[in-house]
């Protein structure tokens, strides 16, 4: 392969980005270098297993993927704005929403709530971290090398171009050649592995990990939803593994498992897809839902309505998530029965969210509601999720489905329920758990702009895709004639997206400002928060609790407050054991991103060559009997003076 | 994160640590069970697409087949007495039965590859058809997990050698000796709706 092949050459756009990408990683090279800071980076950050660190990264690769998900988005919604546009042709809309797709999904929500999870979860159940602290920096590592490779396949090689749900025969080598799609396989294979992991990892944290006295029914909502989802993912997440492997296989090694010429079987893909597809939307809706449920109770003072309803509709939609994958597939030939069938389990589906919208409510009612961000950000959810949600309901019906099936109408449904369900989740649980991440709040103020803008942007865009959907406009359409009377209406979205990119600069410059001049003495407890991650001081100390707390019923640090037993005696510290840092983990991610790009690129000697490193890594982990160290008492008690005042 | 410990329970599960890996394993396997479901439910999809390839029951070879179950089933009754031994507190006992185990395992793969070239001399390979694609890669998954094990295993042999038997090593041998059974079980699957089926049918 010559060398002109290997980078994508001949768009000025794309030489644009190739010179802001190349001048970008010299400048942090340069900067990292000019303040001798590359020490401190190794050894806070590459080689960390503190939960909370690697939820800080995660959310940091979070918010780079949504900028880079988002101005996907905004191309796409600059190119349909007016009729016959030529900003993108035809090849580079595909490759856009193609990357937007799998961003979007995979290397932005994932991370962001994953990352939140991360921070949150251990904290909220009383533990000093997650069981297996090394394999949580393993699957961070995976997961960024993964969202890495699938960046660049857009400046070296060609992007993936298939849609991002890769649907064959298209997907196939017979319709796209190019390495594109290679790099659509690769690269979410290796992001599953390291989100397998998480999701083993947090099941066993938070079954065996919880403080004395936290039953099931006193668990928080957050850890509830958090737990659904990690089973969602062991569950869901193999079944895209083996997806993978075969699309691979077709590609890169001839086999035939999806072409029909040699016995293969398309529909084979689309039911292996969705079958995780599918369970995978309610894998990022889930936690969202936690998330608000902690906040609203926060924000109304009350604890949260019908916490055992809410409990059983969250495992009920876990399991019917498992039933609907067809849905996705209406029109393609399946018996009136079978569509029927899945039509109705789909329906049902919206029985236990309903219940959850009802309990979010009922929440509300009568509380003493505090309009804080965080609170803004769940009350906007509520009804815009609804619309998503009604939607759906119209979008399960299968007669119906062949109007609106692959049209516009589906792209507004999903982004309804996907961006108040995810993000402005996400929004609401990094105004409300910030200060426990960096010991200061965002400001409430450039946070208004923020949701003003974002909200109002949100919907200018997406809500005319539903007229324009309705009016047959089918998605993936690179542009339209004159005269069909679309214009105006994706004229409006267009100045929708700009108005909600404004809100996106918005959060950035909120960061920017609270880290440079947001008061920093707010006490450990700065909403007046009713669960145990705010019993310990703020932004949480490397070994979480000094005292593990007991828990006696739900919402535990409202009831410590409330009897005044939030204090720490000397004379229960003893030293507290923690795990090591580690460098495999980082250098194995490395090692799988290294054999992953020749896979791509099918070089196959110099991949088996560099599949060394993933052995290195491998042994050396099974070799290491590191274990860990202790915090002496003395270093406890003067870090829990530091914010407490005198002990007891 | 504690090292509490309990006497009464055997070696491998007596810190929280140790229960929390022996859980996370199980759940894992629990994984891929869902992965093997996946390669079984699409074998079952692409098994009649041979699209003029051959059939199975024209190339399956049953007395190999049978030779490799003796193999592997035996494998695991070995496994067995090895994580006995463990809990008698005998090392070498537990080295030998691990040793046998391995040699076992090793039989059942060299079985395997002269199957695989014996399918491929008859002119079934991963390319031929829809069933030979889905045939090959169910295999070939047990198959790759089955080296997996054996140096995996070969490397705790290591650490056993070093370090004696352990609550560490205790507990690695234990998960090692459940990944064993649990490919175990999955080739008596594939016997039983690969091999049998395909040579009834
Ligand atoms: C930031 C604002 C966003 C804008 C302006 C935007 C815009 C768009 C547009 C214009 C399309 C393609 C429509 C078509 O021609 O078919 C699209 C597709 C899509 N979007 Fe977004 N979107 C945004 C955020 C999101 C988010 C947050 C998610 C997920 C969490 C998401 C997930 C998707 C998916 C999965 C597709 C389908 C891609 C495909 O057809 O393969 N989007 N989006
Ligand atoms: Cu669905």
């Amino acid at each position: 392969m010559s060398l002109d092949e290997f980078f994508v050459t001949g768009d000025p756009l794309i030489l644009a980005s190739q010179i802001a990408i190349g001048l970008t990683m010299i400048g942090l090279i340069a900067l990292v270098t000019y303040l001798k800071r590359w020490k401190w980076l190794w050894s806070e950050w590459f080689t960390t297993v503190d939960h909370k660190k690697i939820g800080i990264m995660y959310i940091l690769a979070g918010v780079l993927m949504f900028f880079r998900g988002g101005v996907d988005g905004l191309m796409m919604k600059a190119q349909t704005s007016r009729p016959n546009l030529e900003f993108l042709d035809a090849q580079h809309y595909d490759e856009i929403f193609t990357t937007h797709g799998v961003i979007m999904i995979l290397f932005m929500a994932m991370p962001m709530l994953i990352g939140i999870m991360n921070v949150v979860i251990p904290l909220q159940i009383g533990a000093r971290d997650v069981a297996f602290p090394k394999l949580n920096a393993l699957s961070f590592w995976l997961f960024f090398v993964a969202a890495m490779l699938f960046n660049v396949s857009f400046v070296i090689g060609g992007s993936p171009d298939a849609g991002w749900t890769s649907y064959f025969p298209l997907a196939g080598k017979e319709f796209t050649p190019g390495v594109g799609n290679n790099y659509y396989a690769i690269a979410l294979q290796i992001a599953g592995i390291g989100t397998l992991a998480t999701g083993i990892n947090f099941i066993v944290t938070i079954v065996k990990m919880r403080a004395p006295g936290m039953t099931w029914m006193k668990m928080p909502m957050f850890t509830w939803t958090s737990l659904v989802t990690s089973i969602i993912i062991v569950a869901a997440f193999p079944i895209f593994t083996v997806a993978l492997a075969y699309m691979t296989l077709d590609r890169l090694f001839g086999t035939h498992f999806f072409t029909v010429a040699a016995g293969g079987d398309p529909m084979l893909w689309l039911n292996l897809f969705w079958l995780w597809g599918h369970p995978e939307v309610y894998i990022v809706v889930l936690p969202a839902f936690g998330m608000f449920s902690e906040v609203i109770a926060t924000f109304a003072r009350k604890n949260l309505y019908g916490y055992k309803s809410m409990v059983f509709s969250v495992v009920g939609i876990a399991f019917l998530s498992m039933l609907v994958w067809v849905h996705h597939f209406y029109t393609m030939g399946n018996s009136a029965s079978v569509n029927t069938v899945f039509s109705l389990t789909t329906m049902m589906i919206a029985i236990p969210t309903g219940v959850k919208i009802f309990n979010w409510l009922f929440t509300l009612r009568k509380g003493r509601i505090e309009f804080s961000n965080a609170m803004l950000w769940s009350l906007a959810f509520i009804p815009c999720f609804t619309i998503g949600g009604v939607t759906g309901v119209m979008l399960a019906m299968a007669a119906a489905d062949y109007q609106y099936h692959n049209t516009m109408f589906l792209v507004a449904h999903f982004h309804y329920v996907l961006i108040p369900g995810v993000v402005f989740a996400v929004f609401a649980g990094l105004y409300y758990w910030w200060p426990k991440m960096f010991g200061f709040k965002l400001s409430e103020k450039i946070g208004k702009w923020h949701f003003w803008l974002f909200v109002i942007g949100f919907n200018l865009t997406f809500m005319p895709m539903f007229f324009v959907g309705l009016d047959g406009m089918s998605r993936r359409m690179y542009t339209y004639s004159e005269g069909l009377g679309w214009e105006g209406w994706l004229g409006f979205s267009a100045v929708g997206s700009i108005v909600m990119a404004a809100g996106f600069a918005a959060l950035c410059y909120n960061i920017y400002w609270s880290f440079r001049y947001a008061p920093r003495d707010i006490g450990n407890d700065p909403w007046n928060a009713r669960t145990l991650e705010w019993a310990t001081a703020t932004p949480a100390p490397h070994y979480n609790f000094a005292k593990i707390p007991e828990v006696t019923r739900l919402d535990p640090y409202w009831d410590m407050k409330k009897k005044g037993e939030t204090g720490l005696k000397k004379s229960d510290l003893k030293p507290v054991h923690m795990p090591s840092n580690s460098w495999t983990p980082i250098f194995l991610g490395v090692a799988f991103g290294v054999v992953g790009f020749f896979l791509v690129f099918e070089w196959f000697t110099l991949a088996i060559i560099s599949s060394i490193g993933i052995i290195i890594g491998l042994v050396a982990n099974s070799f290491d009997y590191d274990e860990g160290y202790h915090i002496p008492v003395e270093e406890l008690e003067e870090e829990e003076r530091a914010w407490r005042g005198d002990l007891k | 994160m504690t090292a509490h410990t309990s006497a009464n329970v055997p070696l491998e599960y007596q810190t929280n640590q140790n229960q929390m890996n022996i859980l996370g394993f199980w759940i894992f396997l629990g994984a891929e069970i869902v992965l093997f479901s996946t390669l079984f439910a699409s074998y079952f999809v692409l098994e009649h697409n041979t699209a003029g390839g051959p059939v199975g029951h024209e190339i399956f070879i049953l007395k190999d087949v049978l030779i490799e179950t003796f193999l592997l089933l035996t494998s695991s009754f070995t496994c067995g007495l090895a994580i006995h031994a463990m809990r008698n507190n005998s090392k070498n006992g537990l080295m030998f039965w691990t040793i046998i185990t391995l040699l076992f395992g090793l039989g059942f793969l060299y079985m395997e590859i002269n199957e695989f070239i014996h399918y491929i001399h008859e002119g079934a390979t991963i390319q031929t058809s829809g069933f030979t694609a889905a045939f090959f890669t169910l295999l070939g998954t047990h198959g790759a997990h089955v080296s997996f094990g054996i140096v995996w295993i070969a490397l705790l042999l290591i650490q056993l050698a070093k370090r004696g038997i352990t609550q560490v090593t205790a507990r690695k041998f234990f998960i090692a000796s459940l990944y064993w059974h649990f490919l175990d079980v999955v080739w008596i699957f594939i016997f039983t709706f690969v091999y049998l089926k395909g040579m009834v049918m």
